[in-house]
């Protein structure tokens, strides 16, 4: 990811503290994140657990011609196996990656999210614990798979009013994320958990240690100074905006943000030397900004004053 | 470790990020041990790194108070946020590891979050108990009842009019142990099922989970009439509790956890809803984790035990002795640790 400026969606953010009184912004996963991760966990499941099915058909069949019998020893011991392979796959799948460092199965990995004890309103943080981990997993069959197989029944009328009854009921377990601010399944109201964004993004370099921040261009030895007025018209949004396409270095976008800045001072402008102009003007709205933060003095952005 | 020239901390004309690029050292090797720890690859990190863990924590988590207050580096706040909250995770993340996290739970932690619920398991017992009753009395007066009470794969010879021979001769032995474990696997997959799922429906207020108690009780409650209408009582008490005394215990437990979240959602006390709710979810999971432990014994008990022990008094022995042991284990055990606890 180059765009290193994360967007979060302010709705979505919740401050908890932590034992040191440290304030830790949590994000709570999107929806649409959560449904990714849960379709990629169960594709890898079925498809393993076929896999483990065809390796045993497979061998099961290898005995079948060496002896002949189906109940042989061997053979039971196939069917045992997969009758426990298939009942700790499916229950143990989540609980084993969720206890792990990550807390995360491989498909929320991927979509960058991971099951987090939930921090009670006005209680500091608090750690995943294991009973947590199990309590979220137990509740997982009946939040999806009742919820299908009662609305595949239910229309053809065989189960009755009581299957129709049956379907909507079960149709709330699985609608209940959309019914609270921090997209709660049942699994998660039961165990205290949540589930929150864990991005991992990179270090990006510092942008006023480059050449341009100075002042002075590299390119063509101009010295760019702006005057109080010239970076009075911008606030920290439109800092970050500048920040994030200096850091994407895309000529394209520069040359129209450098158009727009001298649009807005009055200057006239030239080409060929938009990166030094931009990082120049990014370190002195930066450092006057930045100056006012220490006398407790903020612009949100060009609106306000 | 810095990739930078000596020289960038007085090169960046701006303070924020000469206080960044002053502390970034510290920052890089938090992320180094944090990602090392991610990856599980605890054995790699040197001891060090291990006691460097929490100060380096603590100095990223000041440093980003710090940002917070007087840079605008967006990027670099963003990265330090996440760094922070990845550390978090790690320094009070769930360290204790399986094996420890097993040897506190059968060493007591289970045997308190099972007292912890014993409202409930009077609560699951009764009840159980009404269930059995009903299902007696429904067959007792109308036998038409017992095909809708016992499931249609268990009526291959113990139905209604039944002679006495037939019905002891479906409480016989095998002779022999093979087949047997792939029965025992088939009952503790069926089983564990059933119990999470009373388990998971307490979630609904409970009420889902005294039903589902109700109709297995019930389908035992009837076949308990038909054993009894041909004096074999003793006989199918017998055969019945090998296992049964520990299923229908783990099945007693499963409904009691069901239960006690239903209960502490219905009525939250002083607490609010949601904390107390997953207290109760947390502490019921102790007891569902000891649930399934218990089936995979009385899987065991029931294809091996019970179809190869075939006199009634050693039956009722091992049933009993179960019992005792499950009782004791849950009731007696480790009481001296939960004074300490609480």
């Amino acid at each position: 990811m180059t765009g290193a400026v994360i967007p979060y969606d302010t709705k979505r953010r919740r401050e908890v503290i932590t034992p040191e009184g440290i304030a830790l912004t949590f994000v709570v996963a999107s929806r649409a994140a959560r449904f990714g991760a849960f379709i990629l966990d169960y594709l890898i499941l079925t498809f393993g657990a076929v896999a483990l099915t065809f390796l045993i058909a497979w061998v099961a069949g290898g005995l079948r011609a060496l002896d002949g019998a189906a109940t042989s020893g061997a053979g039971e011991f196939l069917g045992v196996s997969w009758t426990l392979a298939w009942f700790l796959a499916w229950n143990g799948y989540f609980i084993a990656f969720e206890l792990g460092p990550r807390g995360a199965t491989p498909g929320k990995r991927a979509a960058g999210i991971r099951v987090a004890a939930r921090a009670a309103p006005g209680e500091g943080a608090a750690r995943l614990t294991a009973e947590a981990v199990i309590a979220r997993n137990l509740l997982r069959d009946i939040e999806f798979f009742m919820p299908v197989i009662l609305l595949m029944s239910a229309p053809t009328g065989q189960t009755g009013a009581a299957g129709v009854a049956g379907a909507l009921w079960f149709l709330g377990f699985m609608l209940f994320p959309f019914f609270n601010r921090d997209a709660l399944r049942a699994g998660d109201v039961v165990a205290g958990t949540w589930v929150v964004e864990a991005p991992r993004p990179k270090l990006p370099q510092a942008l006023s240690t480059a050449v341009g921040a100075r002042g002075t261009s590299e390119v063509t030895g101009a010295r760019y100074r702006f005057g109080d007025d010239d970076l009075a018209v911008y606030g920290e949004h439109e800092l970050q905006t500048l920040e994030r396409v200096l850091r994407d270095g895309n000529p394209a976008a520069l040359a129209s943000v450098h158009a727009a800045i001298c649009r807005k001072i009055g200057w006239h402008p030239g080409a060929g030397d938009e990166r030094a102009f931009l990082e120049a003007y990014y370190a002195q709205l930066r450092s006057r900004l930045e100056g006012g933060m220490r006398f407790g003095r903020r612009k949100a952005d060009k609106f306000s004053n | 470790m810095s990739d930078l020239a000596p020289d960038a901390i007085e090169a960046a004309i701006l303070r924020s990020d000469r206080f960044r690029l002053s502390r970034e050292d510290d920052w890089r090797r938090l992320e180094q041990i944090v990602r090392r720890m991610e990856t599980g690859r605890l054995r790699k990190l040197s001891d060090e790194d291990v006691l460097a863990l929490p100060a380096l924590y603590r100095t990223a988590a000041s440093s980003l108070a710090v940002a917070r207050e007087t840079s605008l580096d967006a990027a670099t706040i963003a990265w330090l946020e996440s760094l922070v909250r990845r550390a978090w995770f790690q320094v009070y993340g769930p360290r204790q590891g399986f094996a420890r996290w097993l040897a506190g739970f059968l060493g007591g932690g289970l045997s308190r979050a099972v007292r912890a619920i014993w409202p409930d398991i009077l609560i699951a017992l009764a009840v159980m108990i009404a269930g059995a009753v009903a299902g007696w009395l429904l067959v007792a007066q109308d036998q038409e009842w017992y095909w809708s009470l016992v499931p249609s794969q268990f009526t291959d010879t113990r139905v209604p009019g039944a002679s006495r021979e037939v019905l002891l001769q479906a409480l016989g032995t095998e002779s022999s142990a093979a087949g047997l474990s792939g029965f025992a696997a088939y009952l503790f997959q069926n089983n564990a099922s059933v119990s999470i799922l009373a388990f998971a429906l307490g979630f609904a207020f409970g009420i889902p989970t005294l039903l589902i108690l109700l109709k297995e009780m019930a389908t035992l409650g009837a076949m308990l009439w038909l054993f009894a209408g041909q004096g074999l009582t003793l006989e199918f008490a017998a055969w019945l509790s090998v296992h049964g005394s520990t299923e229908l215990f783990a099945i007693l437990l499963a409904g009691a956890a069901g239960i006690h979240v239903g209960r502490s959602m219905a009525f939250p006390g002083k607490r609010a809803l949601l904390p107390a709710t997953a207290a109760a979810g947390r502490r019921a999971a102790t007891v569902m984790a000891g649930v399934v432990l218990m089936l995979v014994v009385a899987a065991v008990l029931e294809a091996f035990a019970r179809e190869l022990v075939g006199q009634t008094w050693d039956r009722l022995l091992i049933g009993g002795a179960m019992l005792l042991f499950w009782l004791a284990y849950f009731f007696a055990f480790g009481r001296s640790a939960s004074a300490a606890d609480a």
